[in-house]
């Protein structure tokens, strides 16, 4: 690797053009949006303004997030994601673990199958859901032939969290893999061997061991899931509200652009906490990793 | 407990593994399959097989609102995807090559478009396209310069992750092969275009089709960033669907799945690690 200094014109040549475009066109948007949130409405001739803005540096919209309506959504929100985070947990474990343990032919294909919903447009996919599950769709009509339902199955929480496994799968099977991959099978040898059985094999070498792909793969559902708008949006409806259509609402219908600003610091505070906790339980478990 | 014929650590051959991942895949795809087969329906509710015909395919392309948002979909991904892999490569170059003060803050820096919600990201561009007057300007410019917003947005989020593609290539590379070149009286520019250049094509290609399909697919940032008048495909989708499933709307889906999974597997193939040196 050389030196900056040594040559210092195709540094710069080769730097500034992407350093700027994300100093501008992200950073600076940023910088508004944090602003923003210590704003207020403007106050002109004694009524409230729909565009003005006063940056008064008031802390009013982030104590307002706190309101035991928006706390609701928030709490709701936190709960809906890890349970899905979950969800997607006890699901995708047994894939890689199976896809690890594959004839070796099978696994490009497998491994394949996996990742390829996941670029397939996400309103697609969420679409094709609804089609699967609203009052005349797939599953009900599936339902009546055997004489049940027809079940209202959309706009509820349940459908926003099967709409956040199906959609976010992918992300918690590639890091577990990594990891299970790579795990040393002659430990799994030899805690049978010794005559532990299958179960406890499980819980006391292979958890432990693939702990890492674990927290990778937790963390990389929970953010998306905790962000995501046009799941709960679509899926959801006006039941299971959560607080990226809260910001949404914010920016579009109640125009209250300091309000949104705050909650979307709020979200993106919440994310660098969790990725924090990631780079903390990875400097714990160093060497292994992903 | 083992199953005859298999050891300890033969899981893969476990019925109940087996069935669990016929359950899965199944529950992975049908969605995705009934889309794309209710696409040659004949039956306007969509619900019930009634026979085969391409007539959802002829209303879609006869249907000028959402002909006019996929082209505005594709010109954007298609600028978006031109300047994101300039900047990209530049960018996976330079962290590459150099070594500088702070390097680890800037590679941070540079991680932040892929990490933060993109809804953050989406409000965040509004208020600055509407601050700086930006919104408003655009929609005067005639066609294709009032999507100029959009494709602004999309390359701040689809430059970071060609940056992370290329510069994965560029790690195989053999630095002797660039001093060799200078040793022959070289410039650098020739060196970069007759020598860097050629070895990073295939991360340049896989990169760049990231990019497209990133922006092909993008809804959350272009809903907040494209002014009223500008529909792109996915948004215009989304309208759709907040109306209610039609299978003209699969049609239209089934053709991006396409498109996608064809840029996909063109990616994927390239990216395929290649032996350091060769190129």
């Amino acid at each position: 690797m050389d030196d900056w200094k040594g040559n210092s014109r195709v540094f710069w040549t080769l730097s500034l053009p992407g350093s700027l475009w994300l100093l501008i066109f992200f950073l600076v948007p940023l910088g508004l949006l944090f602003f923003m949130s210590f704003g207020e409405k403007a106050v002109i001739d004694g009524q409230m303004s729909i565009n003005e803005i006063d940056f008064t540096g008031t802390l009013s919209n982030y104590l307002r997030s706190f309101d035991s309506l928006y706390l609701t959504i928030i709490w709701k929100s936190i709960w809906v994601s890890a349970l899905a985070t979950l969800l997607c947990m006890v699901i995708a474990y047994p894939i890689a673990f199976g896809i690890c343990f594959a004839p070796e032919r099978w696994k490009p294909l497998l491994l394949l199958l996996v990742i390829l919903p996941f670029w397939i447009n996400l309103l697609i996919r969420t679409y094709a859901l609804i089609a699967v599950f609203r009052t005349q769709g797939y599953l009900n009509l599936a339902l009546g032939w055997v004489g049940l339902g027809p079940y209202d199955m959309l706009y509820n929480n349940f459908a926003v969290i099967f709409g956040l496994v199906y959609v976010y799968m992918p992300f918690m099977v590639l890091p577990l893999y990594a990891t299970i991959e790579r795990l040393d099978k002659s430990y799994l040898e030899a805690s049978l061997d010794l005559g532990a059985s299958q179960f406890r094999t499980f819980w006391k070498v292979t958890v432990p061991l693939t702990l890492p792909g674990i927290i990778s793969g937790t963390i990389l559902v929970f953010i998306p899931c905790l962000g995501s708008f046009l799941t709960p949006d679509l899926l959801g409806g006006a039941n299971a509200i959560m607080i990226g259509n809260v910001i949404e609402r914010q920016f579009k219908a109640a125009n209250d652009w300091p309000f949104g600003s705050a909650l979307s610091f709020l979200l993106m505070y919440a994310t660098f906490g969790a990725l924090a906790l990631r780079t903390l339980f990875a400097r714990r478990s160093k060497g292994v990793d992903i | 407990m083992a199953a005859r014929g298999t050891g300890p650590l033969d899981y893969g051959s476990r019925l109940w593994l087996k069935v669990l991942f016929v359950v899965i895949f199944v529950m992975l795809y049908v969605p995705i399959v009934t889309l794309i087969a209710f696409s040659f329906n004949t039956d306007k509710r969509g619900i019930v097989w009634r026979g085969f015909t391409l007539d959802n395919y002829a209303k879609a392309w006869n249907n000028a609102a959402l002909i006019e948002a996929m082209t505005n979909s594709l010109v954007i991904a298609f600028l978006a995807t031109i300047i994101a892999t300039v900047l990209g490569a530049m960018v996976a170059l330079f962290l590459w090559r150099f070594r500088f003060p702070f390097k680890s803050a800037y590679e941070g820096f540079m991680a932040l478009p892929i990490v933060i919600p993109e809804i953050c990201m989406g409000v965040a561009l509004l208020l600055f396209f509407i601050n700086t007057g930006m919104m408003d300007a655009v929609v005067a410019w005639p066609w294709p310069f009032n999507l100029a917003n959009i494709v602004i947005a999309h390359v701040a989020f689809c430059f970071p992750f060609v940056a992370v593609v290329v510069r994965s290539r560029l790690v195989g590379f053999n630095r002797q092969l660039e001093e060799a070149s200078k040793d022959l009286g070289a410039s650098e520019w020739q060196t970069f275009w007759n020598i860097l250049v050629p070895f990073m094509k295939p991360g340049l290609i896989a990169g760049a089709l990231l990019a497209f399909t990133l922006s092909l697919d993008d809804f959350v940032i272009t809903f907040f960033t494209s002014g009223p008048e500008t529909v792109t495909f996915p948004v215009k989708v989304y309208s759709l669907v907040r109306r209610g499933v039609s299978p003209e709307i699969n049609a239209a889906s089934t053709v991006l799945i396409v498109i996608t999974v064809v840029a996909t597997f063109i990616a994927m193939k390239l990216q395929t690690p290649v032996k350091s040196g060769k190129g």
